[in-house]
């Protein structure tokens, strides 16, 4: 399951809705190991692409460095799908590498609805799993 | 010649757990092909059946994606840190 502050889930949703009909991507880091996201980092879509995502290569050896000089570890990885369900798609599957990450998907495809969903991407094995927004 | 290199979560399956291993080579290709000496299975993950970098994979020297600098045939030099990351990307 992922537990998620209100806030943060506002702020992938918003992020989404801003980028769309482009793809929009990011991570919430969190201490390693902890499984608790907190800190919201968004990322640039380098393919700035409605059907596709990619995190440019200078920014995402930054963001690594820095969750290492933190102890943090990506807890979350999400992006949109804008035109099809948040589930993720043969791309997403095969592109998956964080084992220990929730791949949260975000459907912006109604306009005044969206779809906020999250998934265990292991060995190419999906498993949707809850997702729990906190208010704090 | 000694090369510290980062290692990403998913491949420390390859490196006991460990974040950084050391491995020698003049060239990034000679580099991956030490790794796997030790740590066999390695080069698989990172160089296709045809030979070219693995698009699933970024790997940088010191802080340049040796894309832009050679790809595998990029130099290495005593002290080089050598840093893979798994590509962020999908559809």
């Amino acid at each position: 399951m992922l537990r998620i502050s209100r806030d943060l889930h506002d702020a992938i949703v918003a992020h989404a809705r801003r980028d769309h009909p482009d793809e929009a991507c990011g991570v919430v880091a969190g201490a390693e190991g902890s499984d608790a996201p907190t800190r919201f980092v968004p990322m640039l879509n380098a393919a700035r692409s409605p059907t596709f995502y990619e995190f440019d290569s200078t920014d995402l050896l930054a963001l690594y460095k820095e969750m290492d000089a933190n102890d943090e570890e990506p807890v979350v990885v999400y992006h949109s799908h804008t035109a099809t369900e948040a589930y993720p798609s043969r791309t997403d599957i095969s592109y998956a590498s964080e084992p220990n990450a929730h791949y949260v998907l975000v459907s912006t495809r109604e306009p005044d609805s969206t779809e906020f969903r999250s998934f265990r991407i292991v060995d190419g094995a999906v498993t949707e799993e809850a997702v729990e927004v906190v208010d704090v | 010649m000694a090369i510290e290199v980062k290692i990403p979560t998913i491949l420390r399956t390859y490196t006991d757990g460990s974040k950084s291993v050391e491995a020698k080579g003049d060239t990034l290709s000679a580099l991956i092909d030490d790794l796997d000496g030790s740590h066999p299975g390695l080069k698989g993950r990172l160089i296709t059946d045809e030979g070219a970098l693995h698009r699933f994979v970024n790997i940088y020297v010191n802080d340049e994606d040796v894309r832009f600098t050679g790809s595998l045939e990029t130099q290495l030099k005593d002290g080089d840190t050598v840093t893979v990351l798994p590509a962020v990307a999908g559809g």
